[in-house]
């Protein structure tokens, strides 16, 4: 394998670890304000790409995005309220469930209200062929996009969290809920807000990838199981962990196309999985006290 | 007579009466679904056992199906008949190989089914102890992507490997004769025969589960669900336990796989879906977490309603549904345990034998 | 007075007796197994559509032989369980007359013996070729066989000089069976197969499968899948700057696909049936008016472009009407042998001859070879 040929797959596996990168921040984000992995991660990504797509038919695209990402985050609220927020120390297990349940009828929500049929984003920048040529890789403009955006993304939520107000109550809430709430923060708003979060992460990062990968009804699911693997990879709560997490996913499974067949591209990233969690379930780069001290 | 076997006979009177009133209307129909739910709830009372007694949960558990059903699917199709050499005509006379004729004429010489089921059931218990030792260390969150990761491993191999039919799975899985005279087949003239074998297959794990949880295993599991660190603390060894009840269920996973396979004739990757393994635990979560005899009538309901198409294209919608609100408004399930003990204190007011 | 009454009450309750037992007024049954939702949903879903369609149209005509026809169409979800289960239930229980489906291979070999045991014909709208060969009496295909696709783009690869190809398969059933019929055919055809990748069909980037195509320094690459990975696969090859031609399988035949790669789709040589460019038709072509007709009423109905895939329910559905026409009966045995009976047949597929050995009944003459320029199909330059 020659120096080109290699950087070319460096670049196809940094485009599935920022993919799977977008969505492993939306678990950490809703991780660390609850303890909950919310199973219907994934939808928010589809449903960010499939109202986008549905508003740029008479939106101009980035207002279509900003529809997309707006109206996604109010349905994180909603999902929040209705199925998360007046239960009363409710069990992991529990909890689990009622996550699947909850991304189970948001997909087959999509299905009857959009179809079956897979949709595309129009490519922010130049078209489906256009390609940047650095020295003899090629990189697609719409990459770039999806790793700055992931970027800001991580940038914003890192200052978010720790010079706001609103950040720090959160911080506080998923560090000792009972003394946050004896400090006056609601913890039941401070859920929904993460839930919000999540949702509003997701819902850009499905409409930046869009243009990439399409989207349709059934697109959550494999993308939350992913997003879950490069989660735990970084070590739950951790998102800027998670993004190096993604990449050496991303990166891994580019690679191992050269070793077994594309169509066990899969288990390898699952292998991984179970490997860490095997051996050292606070993550790559996390720590076993922190992981301790969150509930679970 | 213990107390806990009278649901046994009045359930095996159900199964029989269902049987007769449907010859009687005519309609012996819905026995193939019937039959067909019967072994899916095999799967699903194994998981009750696992998932609502000893309180593991494990989103996987169509992978251990699909491993007995592939395996015996596998066995009985691949021909062998042209390595034919020393071996297999030595292995043909043991009995170990069977030759028969194919839809078209043509010989085949594959496993025995008994040898092939025997095969399965043994790799699922074995990949089970396997997989069971590092899983079921972990807990909460990370059991469950831990066993939702194993479901998708196998999903993908059976998906992605060609002499596992790949997409298209494996058909013409030809009957198994389980005793001279009875056989496990989709054949519309055995319909009555496999519909009493699948529910006896059934009733007999019924009866060793409710011994099991009667037993002093079943109190350790029970103490293991409510506290595992105060179990631990007691002496239990929890982790055998834990280790055993998920081989066990593994097990039932597996010759309910084995089975179906020879009823349908044949498997598809489908079975080792991530969507079948939520489901099993949508029907264990509906029949009341530690309700063996709830999850088996939950288990009757739906999987028949389901195979027979009644929910149209809303089937997974309608399990998403059922999930989200028995987890939210009862979470012990639809058929509690104390309903079931509210009635039998009033069915046997004083005295006579009661279920601890 | 009394006695005539009572003589036209008992002539009523005898008619309405014997109007009861009358076969005519029956209504006829025909059961449908299709993937209406689902991973095979892209194929099931036009089909229930065109399904739908047709029996409503022929129902205003009168149904068959003056009766109604009741479809009962069963969601198998691309499941092979609900399949087998489907199919007893319509077999065994509501004793249908036909079964139109399954979409995918894998259930339609699921089912095969089944319908032989029950003695129902199955006209199934999956492409596999092991659905007819070995050939059972009572099951047919409608789609072309993708060993004859294969063949046309052989054929095509070698006017165009083409030796050295890449393959790329997608992990379903319909990707299988292609690959297959390449790696048996290539060489018959002097073409050498440098790289054969797979993925998985749910994929949502292949930059890494093309780019080892890409090194193996490829004349053409040769992809072959029928969901929207095939999409993907032209647009990531192009951006990695492979200017090789690209050839696609007959799945490619839904411009949807078209719209998703965009520019990427230019230039993507395939072979379909010539439902896609009925507009560009001379008017004395034999398909011209049925491929019209079902394009008109399928896009007018359900707002959506018509697709290749539709075509298949299409097809099985008339086929079996002018068996039924041919025969002026319901009994099995006369239509399955009229079905066998059946050349000429024109559908939207390709024009059907059908023998007792061979219960697909089209050859290579079905499809057209076709290519996107400027985001539409047009049929290729010969």
């Amino acid at each position: 394998m020659n120096s080109d040929l290699f950087f070319q797959y460096v670049v196809a596996g940094i485009t599935y670890g920022t993919i799977y990168a977008v969505v492993a921040i939306g678990f950490n984000i809703i991780y660390n304000a609850t303890g909950i992995i919310n199973f219907a991660q994934g939808e928010f990504v589809m449903l960010g790409g499939m109202i986008a797509v549905t508003l740029s038919r008479f939106l101009p695209l980035p207002v279509a995005i900003l529809g997309a990402v707006a109206v996604t985050t109010i349905i994180g609220a909603v999902i929040d309220i209705l199925f998360i927020r007046w239960l009363r120390g409710p069990s992991v297990l529990r909890m689990i469930i009622i996550t699947i349940g909850v991304s189970i009828l948001v997909r087959e929500v999509a299905l009857h209200v959009w179809g079956e049929s897979v949709r595309a984003l129009p490519y922010f920048t130049g078209t489906s062929v256009t390609s940047i040529k650095m020295g003899n890789v090629y990189i697609s403009p719409q990459v770039l996009w999806v790793v700055g955006v992931s970027a800001i993304a991580v940038v914003a939520l890192s200052a978010f969290f720790h010079y706001t107000m609103l950040g720090r109550q959160m911080r506080a809430c998923a560090a000792n809920r009972d003394a946050a709430r004896l400090c006056g923060i609601s913890a039941k708003n401070m859920v929904t807000l993460s839930f919000m979060l999540s949702a509003g992460i997701g819902a850009i990062g499905g409409a930046v990838v869009c243009p990439i990968t399409y989207v349709q009804y059934d697109s959550g699911t494999p993308l939350a199981i992913k997003g879950f693997t490069v989660a735990i990879l970084g070590g739950l709560g951790n998102s800027a962990a998670a993004v190096g997490a993604g990449m050496i996913l991303g990166i891994l499974e580019s690679f191992s196309i050269w070793v077994l067949p594309a169509a066990y591209k899969e288990v390898i990233s699952i292998s991984l999985l179970l490997l860490i969690l095997f051996i050292r379930p606070s993550g790559i780069f996390g720590s076993a006290e922190a992981a301790r001290l969150k509930e679970f | 007579m213990r107390g806990r076997h009278l649901p046994v006979l009045i359930f095996g009177g159900l199964i029989v009466g269902i049987q007769l009133a449907t010859s009687v209307a005519g309609n012996p129909y819905h026995l193939t679904q019937l039959t067909m739910s019967a072994y899916y709830s095999l799967l699903a009372i194994g998981l009750c056992l696992l998932v609502g007694y000893a309180g593991q949960i494990s989103l996987g558990h169509a992978g251990f199906f699909a491993i007995g059903g592939y395996i015996t699917a596998l066995l009985t199709t691949h021909d062998l008949s042209s390595r034919a050499g020393g071996a297999s005509r030595w292995l043909a006379k043991a009995g170990i190989l069977s030759s028969r004729t194919d839809l078209y004429g043509g010989e085949l010489l594959t496993v025995h089914p008994w040898v092939a089921c025997l095969v399965a059931v043994l790799a699922t218990v074995g990949i089970a102890y396997a997989v069971g030792g590092p899983v079921l260390k972990l807990r909460g969150h990370y059991l469950a992507m831990a066993t939702l990761g194993f479901g998708v491993i196998i999903y993908r191999i059976v998906l992605g490997t060609e002499f596992l039919g790949a997409a298209d799975g494996i058909s013409d899985v030809p009957p198994f004769a389980v005793l001279p005279g009875l056989e496990v087949s989709g054949k519309a003239a055995l319909r009555a025969s496999n519909y009493y074998l699948a529910w006896g297959v059934v009733i007999a794990a019924m009866v060793l589960l409710l011994n099991l949880i009667d037993s002093r295993a079943g109190r350790a599991l029970s103490s293991i669900h409510g506290a595992e660190d105060a179990a631990e603390a007691m002496g239990i060894p929890t982790a055998r336990y834990k280790l055993s009840t998920f081989v066990l269920s593994a097990a039932f996973a597996g010759l309910a796989g084995v089975l179906l396979t020879h009823y349908n004739g044949g498997i598809g990757p489908s079975e080792a879906s991530v969507m079948k393994s939520v489901r099993y635990v949508a029907i264990v979560a509906v029949g009341g977490m530690a309700n063996l005899w709830g999850t088996l009538l939950m288990s009757l309901l739906l999987n028949y309603l389901s195979l027979r198409g009644y929910f149209g294209t809303y089937d997974d919608a309608v399990f998403g549904v059922i999930l989200i609100l028995i987890m939210l408004f009862a979470p012990d399930g639809l058929l509690r345990r104390q309903l079931f003990e509210e009635l039998k204190a009033a069915v046997f007011p004083a005295g006579g034998e009661k279920e601890t | 007075m009394r006695g005539k009454s009572g003589l036209i009450c008992a002539i009523l309750a005898l008619a309405l007796m014997a109007g009861a037992s009358v076969q005519a007024a029956e209504p006829i049954k025909v059961g449908a197994i299709l993937s209406v939702t689902g991973p095979a949903s892209f194929l099931g879903a036009p089909e229930a559509k065109t399904l739908e369609m047709l029996v409503e149209e022929q129902n205003k005509k009168g149904g068959f032989l003056g009766r109604k026809i009741e479809l009962i169409v069963k969601d198998s979800g691309a499941s092979a369980e609900k399949a087998f289960s489907f199919a007893k239930q319509l077999i065994e229980e509501e004793k249908v007359f036909a079964i139109l489906g399954p979409s995918t291979s894998g259930e339609s070999m699921k089912i095969k013996s089944v319908a032989e045991e029950g003695k129902t014909l199955l006209l199934s709208c999956a492409a596999a070729e092991v659905i007819v060969n070995p050939v059972a009496m009572y099951v047919f295909k409608t789609p072309q066989s993708d060993k004859d696709a294969v063949i046309k783009i052989f054929q095509q690869m070698k006017k165009m000089k083409i030796s050295r190809i890449g393959v790329l398969s997608s992990n379903t059933g319909f990707g299988n069976a292609g690959k297959a019929q390449i790696e048996k055919l290539a060489p018959a055809y002097g073409i050498l197969i440098l790289a054969n990748e797979v993925y998985d069909k749910a994929a949502s980037d292949l930059t890494a499968e093309v780019t080892k195509i890409k090194a193996a320094n490829v004349e053409a690459i040769l992809n072959w899948s029928i969901e929207p990975a095939q999409a993907i696969a032209i647009k990531n090859a192009r951006q990695i700057g492979l200017k090789v031609p690209i050839f696609q399988s007959h799945g490619f035949g839904n411009i949807k696909y078209v719209e998703a790669a965009g520019p990427a789709a230019e230039g993507v040589i395939f072979p379909a049936g010539r439902l896609l460019i009925v507009d560009v038709l001379p008017k004395s072509h034999p398909q011209k008016a049925v491929l019209n007709k079902y394009k008109k009423d399928y896009e007018s109905r359900f707002k959506e472009e018509v697709s290749t895939f539709g075509g298949h329910a299409y097809d099985a559905f008339m086929i079996l009407a002018k068996a039924i026409e041919n025969t002026n009966s319901t009994d099995k045995e006369l239509i399955r042998s009229a079905i066998e009976q059946l050349q000429g047949f024109v559908g939207t597929g390709g024009i059907f001859y059908f023998s007792p050995s061979d219960h697909n009944g089209l050859n290579i003459d079905a499809f057209e070879m076709l290519t996107v320029r400027k985001g539409k199909f047009v049929p290729l330059a010969k």
